[in-house]
């Protein structure tokens, strides 16, 4: 897996809460076998027009978005569907970080099998991050920020640091890269004695 | 001494942690692994590149559902890209040793309606699937929660997860059912309530006398939706009426009475303390009807379209902005006044014997409005013999219902079965998000009987009005 210590990135601040993953990976695009190439399908029916083409109203098509790697997002972000073709679609799309005041719990497990890191901060905090990003756009720029997951802070050149929070095992898995099935199989003396010990039989039917 | 008392969660999570690592989350055992054909793929190649095998092939079960045409049964596959996932899933349960209920099993069915009706999934156990809505097996008294493609890796490879304990959320509904209010009202009565992320972080536990009324079936309806307010899983505690329920299934278990002693052990004890309670009144549910699109923006059937600008949070009200432009709809609407083109009686939150049963005895003696293109899909090949069997697949088509194969269909859209833009929908399935149902159609969640009346009147009623023939 790819390991994931620091990140400066631009932002892309998608003011919208509820993003549920039949937005983020339309179903039409599940079909594919493979876990790459989901990118450029990220946000399908809000990024194009029916005619195919950029959808300009959409908020990671306007230029403060352009570059981006750091999402910025409202409450509830990955609700819904399980589908980890909604991170996939995410990274290969080129974000190494999401920020919003909450997560469905899915989506935040997922995030983290693909070198991604999901960060929640409160909504004020989330307000201001949207606040700075606007003011960036309105004076015809771009806004960034820098996640450091050893420190386990986000921050901006600005005066905006935070700090958030994230499950000790979780944040080691992605600091050093590891596999977590690799991991756990180390402890399969532990699974055999479990499993020895319930006499599981092969099941009936 | 005695034992501090614990919540049904305590006990089958005590029972399933297999070693926590010093330092690391749990290892968690998972007592039976569902598949189907959209999450897996990547897993088994995940397998297949790192030289593993699969660990405990006998608990894991496989069914194609999400991508099945659900038309005659004896073409082929049109799409070609569904076609091959549906091949790989085939290939991949040979190579592994999968017990696969594939396309021409007579069982083969959606696979949150066959783990239960096979009695695969029975209580206290864990189950996964990469499926949000696995928790619909909680119904059973099971800890039952949808996971990523990666963790199904990890499951085929370990038999376990890894995961932290969620916390317990009482769900408890007082109170007897109101004349005409289903289980599908409950639980949308609940998410609105809740909200879409009420039950991040939590296991719901539904409790209370309106809940333990409900037959096995309706309570499979409750837990499937408990996704939709954020919860990792919901669950009800096993009793006579899931006993009763899975003696002589195929899978039940052989010594059948060992079994049911092992389970009357598992509901909550007597003063054990849930992370959270709510409480709620069955008296105050009436018919629900989505208006928005997710399914907390919900309403009563004897209600209004609501006012973007009558909600006081700034999130909600340019959530709701979005969606009654998406849903082509004006605040103020009486919702009976909607019209629909076409009703969606399916998914693996209502397609059961029993939801089946409800929607034709609204059905029988009506036609489907002119206006409106209708269909019923069973959750399961046994659904689907048992509704013919008692000829209500007769009532639906004098009707002018479409009867199909079984599958998760409209659900998704991910088979040919796909709302053109702008068509609105009733359906019984569990998400009206955008797209949902195919690109620009329009959603309007509801149970089984509001989805026939609203099939034979070609807009939204009160069922509690209808006059059954
Ligand atoms: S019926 Fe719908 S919700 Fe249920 S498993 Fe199929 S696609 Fe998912």
């Amino acid at each position: 897996m790819q390991s994931f210590t620091t990140h400066s990135g631009i932002v892309a601040p998608l003011d919208r809460a509820n993003v549920d993953t039949d937005q983020i990976i339309p179903k039409q695009f599940l079909k594919r076998i493979e876990r790459t190439g989901f990118g450029q399908y990220l946000f399908f029916d809000w990024r194009f027009l029916p005619d195919g083409s950029a959808n300009p109203e959409f908020e990671l098509n306007q230029p403060p978005a352009a570059g981006a790697s750091i999402l910025l997002a409202r409450r509830n972000f990955g609700c819904g569907s399980s589908r980890e073709h909604a991170p996939w679609a995410l990274a290969d799309y080129g974000f190494r970080a999401v920020i919003a005041p909450t997560f469905a719990d899915i989506f935040f497990n997922n995030c983290f099998q693909n070198g991604m890191v999901p960060i929640r901060l409160d909504e004020a905090d989330v307000d201001e991050l949207f606040r700075r990003a606007t003011a960036a756009a309105a004076a015809g720029g771009q806004y960034s920020l820098r996640v450091d997951l050893q420190a386990c802070t986000v921050s901006d050149d600005a005066g905006f640091t935070r700090s958030f929070a994230v499950d000790p095992f979780r944040r080691q898995c992605l600091l050093e890269g590891h596999d977590d099935i690799d991991l756990s199989l180390r402890h399969a003396d532990k699974i055999t004695a479990w499993e020895a010990d319930r006499g599981l039989p092969a099941l009936s039917g | 001494m005695p034992s501090t008392p614990r919540t049904l969660l305590d006990k089958i999570w005590d029972n399933h942690v297999v070693f926590t690592p010093p330092g690391e989350l749990p290892l968690v055992y998972v007592d039976r692994h569902l598949v189907h054909e959209v999450t897996s793929p990547q897993a088994f190649e995940g397998l297949r590149l790192a030289g593993r095998r699969v660990r405990r092939p006998e608990a894991t079960f496989a069914t194609p559902d999400h991508n099945v045409p659900t038309s005659d049964r004896r073409l082929p596959i049109a799409d070609p890209v569904s076609k091959q996932q549906i091949d790989t899933l085939r290939a991949n349960c040979q190579e592994f040793g999968v017990r696969l209920f594939d396309l021409d099993d007579v069982d083969q069915g959606i696979v949150h309606v066959i783990g239960p009706e096979l009695g695969i999934t029975q209580p206290g156990m864990t189950i996964v699937c990469g499926d949000s809505h696995t928790a619909t097996h909680g119904a059973l008294g099971a800890l039952a929660f949808g996971i990523g493609t990666s963790e199904v890796e990890h499951v085929l490879a370990t038999q376990t997860l890894r995961q932290g304990k969620p916390k317990s959320l009482e769900v408890r509904v007082d109170g007897t059912l109101p004349p005409g209010v289903t289980a599908k009202d409950i639980v949308l009565y609940l998410i609105g309530k809740l909200s879409t992320e009420g039950g991040v972080g939590h296991v719901i536990e539904y409790t209370g006398e309106c809940i333990r009324s409900l037959g096995m079936e309706q309570r499979m309806t409750v837990c499937n939706m408990s996704i939709e307010a954020g919860a990792r899983a919901g669950m009800i505690a096993p009793d006579a009426v899931t006993f009763d329920y899975l003696r002589g299934r195929d899978y039940a278990p052989k010594d059948f009475d060992a079994a049911v002693a092992a389970w009357e052990k598992l509901p909550s004890d007597s003063g054990a303390v849930y992370d959270r309670v709510e409480i709620f009144r069955a008296a105050d549910v009436v018919p629900q009807v989505t208006w928005g699109t997710n399914p907390a923006q919900v309403t009563g059937v004897d209600a209004v379209v609501p006012d973007a600008v009558s909600f006081a949070d700034p999130n909600d009200r340019s959530s709701a902005a979005r969606a009654l432009e998406y849903m082509g709809l004006e605040g103020g609407t009486r919702i009976v006044d909607i019209p629909l083109d076409r009703v969606f009686i399916g998914s693996c939150t209502n397609s059961r014997i029993e939801d089946l049963r409800a929607a034709a005895s609204v059905v029988r003696g009506y036609r489907v409005a002119s206006t409106v293109r209708a269909m019923v899909v069973p959750g399961s090949g046994r659904v689907k013999r048992q509704a013919e069997q008692e000829g209500l697949d007769r009532v639906f088509r004098e009707a002018g219902f479409d009867w199909r194969e079984a599958g998760c269909s409209m659900c998704l859209g991910m088979n040919p079965d796909t709302l053109a833009p702008r068509e609105r929908c009733a359906s019984t399935s569990n998400r009206n998000f955008e797209g949902r149902q195919g690109k620009g159609g329009r959603t309007h969640l509801v149970s089984p009987a509001m989805a026939a009346a609203a099939a034979v009147s070609g807009h939204f009623v009160d069922i509690r009005d209808w006059q059954y023939k």
